[in-house]
């Protein structure tokens, strides 16, 4: 810093010059959120917007779930008359479209966003204004689409909207933009997180973490960022030009005019396919986690498990055909995209048989977070085989748009990813809230939902070969699926039990929980060496790393790093590859300005539904509050 | 909270530096890398509908090249300004990036208004057929490119004339320099797919 800026900026403190525990206060101080509605609206505080992320994508689990409840009544006997078929269409559009774009992707995130800072030992997140906007968008984006719901527009068209029955012939009314700009706010809000987790893990990383010293879940959180950065343009394009056709009359998939409806397809699931793996690799990050801290172990296998993530994130580029077989597509590109589809098994399988060899070799400790790993490894398995028999176009030409697509996306989905978060939620509550979760009750919900899940599920597989399509509202009594449907919604009904279970372990665990301590599972990642909650500044000293499992490694005393100032937001850059210590940045202070460029944006996203002119309009106080948000307020982390 | 034993002291580190040693340089790469992928499938999109029809362009005769090719030789021009921003901007000399940036913002500027130009001498229109879409949506995105550079441009050049213009700043528009290489370079594409391809 220069004499100048030492002369602006006052008494330039160090960590260095003070004790443990004044540091602690002062940069509690410094890094703190206050209290005032103003302060809570303004927080950049990684931990505090990955909460709100968190408990946002938990209700709209709870909402996308309680629709699903209703399908499953629906269907629990033939010719029901519970739903008509307008609201039945609705419902699956709601159903798909809030688990994929509204749960799916930002849970992950959620955790990304509250996880990846402290496992890679910084004090914030890169750029936290944007990730403070990310989540604003989000939030109004879900409620968009659950308000349209409520006036009886929510979406009909399917979660993939194909065209021409999303298009402006078939579509008619508002329900197919309201989907279309749903997705714009989300992918906002996913590629914002997303440039802002590659950022955090590439140059925060505390100083000794290098490459191969990053968690297992940094790594997946990187490759599933990298992922979203390549996958979602895809569907931003596809919702906005299916947007214009709908709106200012332009041809993109009106093939009178040149146009093609299967443009759609390929451009939707270029994105869709990737979709599927930006929604399952963080959960395998997940994995790995547990499993290392349970068995007591490292990783079996680092190299393998993180070359397995990568090259599961360039496979799914190569896969979205694979959603088309149905359309007629030539031979050899059928040919090329099942061999793809195959091939994927691999990686998959690598990382499978990684982590049976890490809790094999190791001296397994079996708790709640590890008996869902284990659920996942079984329910994970099947679905991966019954998409292995699907990749045969044959089979996928027999079975396409049957019930036996949705058992299997169901087990990969849930097997492989609402699993997996369902034993990152207790591993990491703690962490969280500074309290554990009931152990009994959390033996309860697995084998509620284990149980449940595959009797909801596994029937489907065979009503599907039975013949049952998917998104029929009802059936005769002569199609026979009476007694699987009743048995499947019988299952449905023990899940959504162990769900009301685990609200209960969450909201209990929360008031009356044991104390958890700074780590009670003696996990050896960085985000257990601070305090449970973690302290506004995070880590009062920065961790010197030297080790994959860095608690595990020095058990005596953690080797921290001094020289950061304490009156300012300062965080430590380092060098991409070898984590040196590089920079002393100031991290963005608190600010109003994403709230307010989120609303503007916001507003010009539904206004846009309407008119046109609200794109031209409404740019206006969108530049506005973006000049707000970057113009310096004279603080010491802008003027340095 | 496990004891602690201090083994490096960082306090000789700048507080800020230049290129790929900063985080907003990977932000605004990441940045890059999104849009360009967004650009690219643009273009495959394109491509899919020149493909799938018989005839192209659909329409009477091809966009007139040149508004499009003078904003191909201005951006192209526009480098040498650019660069000058940028290592003015290294060397943290005030005046020399002020007169850049007033120079990148009257560029911007132009740019804007040939391209507002630009989209009526496509000779087709948006909702004619796919291709006017396809072609209007290319330009368009290229066009919101500019646009925001250009707003980006004329907030910094505002900054650098009041009391913030020291020391960080300086990496922002080194930062936003970078941006504008990649403006420049996918209008490359972008011209040869709007105003040749249809007159193959």
């Amino acid at each position: 810093m220069s004499e100048a800026a030492l002369a602006r900026n006052g008494r330039d403190l160090r960590d260095t010059a003070l004790g443990d525990a004044e540091l602690d206060a002062r940069l509690s101080r410094t890094w703190g959120t206050t209290a005032s509605l103003i302060g809570r609206l303004s927080t950049v505080d990684h931990k505090i917007v990955g909460r709100r992320y968190l408990l946002t994508a938990l209700a709209f689990l709870l909402l996308g779930g309680a629709l699903a409840a209703v399908m499953r009544m629906q269907l629990a006997r033939p010719e029901s008359q519970l739903v008509g078929p307008d609201l039945y269409n609705q419902l699956f559009t709601m159903h798909g479209t809030t688990m994929m774009f509204l749960f799916g992707v930002p849970v992950a995130e959620a955790f990304a966003v509250y996880l990846v800072p402290l496992m890679v030992g910084t004090r914030n997140i890169a750029f936290p204004r944007l990730n403070a906007f990310s989540y604003w968008m989000y939030l109004f984006g879900g409620i968009f689409l659950w308000s349209a719901f409520a006036l009886n527009i929510g979406p009909d068209v399917g979660w993939f909207a194909y065209v021409p029955l999303a298009g402006p012939q078939y579509g008619i009314g508002k329900r197919p933009d309201v989907w279309a700009q749903m997705i714009t706010f989300t992918e906002v809000s996913g590629m914002a997180v997303a440039i802002e987790i590659i950022v955090t893990a590439f140059k925060q990383r505390a100083p000794g973490m290098t490459l191969d010293r990053i968690p297992l879940f940094v790594w997946a959180m990187i490759v599933t960022s990298f992922c979203i950065v390549f996958a979602m343009p895809a569907v931003m394009l596809s919702s906005t030009s299916l947007i214009l056709d709908r709106l200012v009359g332009t041809h993109f998939y009106n093939a009178a005019e040149g146009g093609d409806a299967l443009l759609y397809q390929h451009l939707f699931w270029f994105f869709g396919h990737p979709e599927v793996y930006i929604i399952f690799l963080p959960a395998t990050g997940m994995v790995s986690t547990i499993v290392v801290t349970f068995a007591r172990r490292p990783a079996f296998g680092y190299l393998p498990l993180v070359l397995s993530l990568i090259a599961v994130g360039f496979l799914s580029f190569g896969l979205w055909v694979h959603h088309m077989f149905a359309t007629g597509l030539p031979q050899l590109g059928a040919s090329f995209f099942t061999a793809n589809s195959m091939l994927i098994a691999i990686p998959n399988g690598v990382q499978i048989f990684c982590w049976i060899a890490t809790l094999w070799s190791g001296r397994p400790l079996f708790r709640t977070p590890l008996f869902f790993v284990l659920g996942f490894f079984f329910i994970f398995v099947i679905g991966g085989l019954s998409g292995i028999m699907l990749a045969s176009v044959p089979i996928d030409l027999q079975v396409h748009d049957t019930y036996f697509v949705v058992a299997h996306f169901h087990y990969v989905l849930i097997g492989g990813a609402v699993f997996p978060l369902l034993a990152a939620t207790y591993y990491w509550f703690p962490k969280f809230s500074g309290r554990m979760m009931s152990e009994r009750l959390g033996r309860w919900h697995f084998w509620l939902a284990f149980v449940g899940f595959n009797l909801a599920f596994f029937p489907m597989h065979i009503l599907g070969l039975q013949g049952m399509p998917r998104r029929v509202y009802t059936y005769q009594p002569e199609m026979g699926w009476g007694s699987l449907n009743l048995l499947a919604t019988v299952g449905a009904v023990i899940l959504a039990l162990s769900f009301a279970l685990f609200v209960w372990n969450v909201v209990s665990g929360a008031r009356h929980g044991d104390v958890a301590g700074d780590n009670p599972w003696d996990a050896g990642t960085l985000e257990w060496a601070t305090t449970s909650p973690p302290p506004p500044q995070n880590f009062s000293r920065i961790p010197l790393v030297t080790s994959r499992e860095p608690l595990w490694a020095e058990r005596q005393a953690l080797p921290v790093i001094g020289g950061l100032a304490v009156d300012d937001r300062q965080l430590v850059v380092t060098t991409v590859t070898e984590a040196r210590a590089d920079i002393r940045e100031s991290s963005p202070e608190p600010s109003i300005w994403p709230l307010l460029a989120a609303i503007a944006v916001s507003v010009l996203f539904v206004g846009s539904i309407f008119t046109p002119w609200a794109v031209v309009w409404g740019s206006i106080p969108v530049a506005i509050a973006l000049v707000g948000w970057f113009w310096p307020k004279g603080s010491k982390e802008d003027e340095e | 909270m496990r004891p602690q034993r201090i083994v490096e002291d960082i306090s000789a580190l700048p507080t800020f530096a230049w290129g790929p040693r900063m985080t907003m340089w990977w932000g605004t790469l990441g940045f890059c890398a999104l849009e360009g992928m967004g650009f690219a499938l643009a273009i495959g999109a394109y491509l899919y509908l020149v493909q799938v029809n018989p005839q192209w362009p659909l329409a009477d005769i091809a966009p007139n090249h040149w508004p499009g090719t003078l904003v191909l030789i201005i951006l192209l021009v526009s480098i040498w300004p650019n660069y000058l921003a940028e290592r003015h901007a290294r060397e943290e000399n005030r005046g020399a990036v002020q007169r850049d940036l007033v120079i990148m913002s009257v560029v911007g500027a132009v740019l804007v208004a040939i391209r507002f130009y630009e989209f009526t001498q496509l000779n087709v229109r948006w909702d004619q057929n796919a291709y006017g879409s396809a072609t209007w949506l290319l330009l368009g995105l290229h066009a919101t490119h500019i646009i925001t550079d250009l707003g980006d441009t004329l907030v910094l050049t505002a900054l650098m004339f009041t009391r913030h213009a020291h020391g960080k700043r300086f990496s922002d528009v080194e930062d936003n320099a970078f941006y504008w290489y990649f403006v420049v370079a996918t209008w490359v594409p972008l011209y040869v797919l709007i105003y040749w391809v249809p007159r193959w």
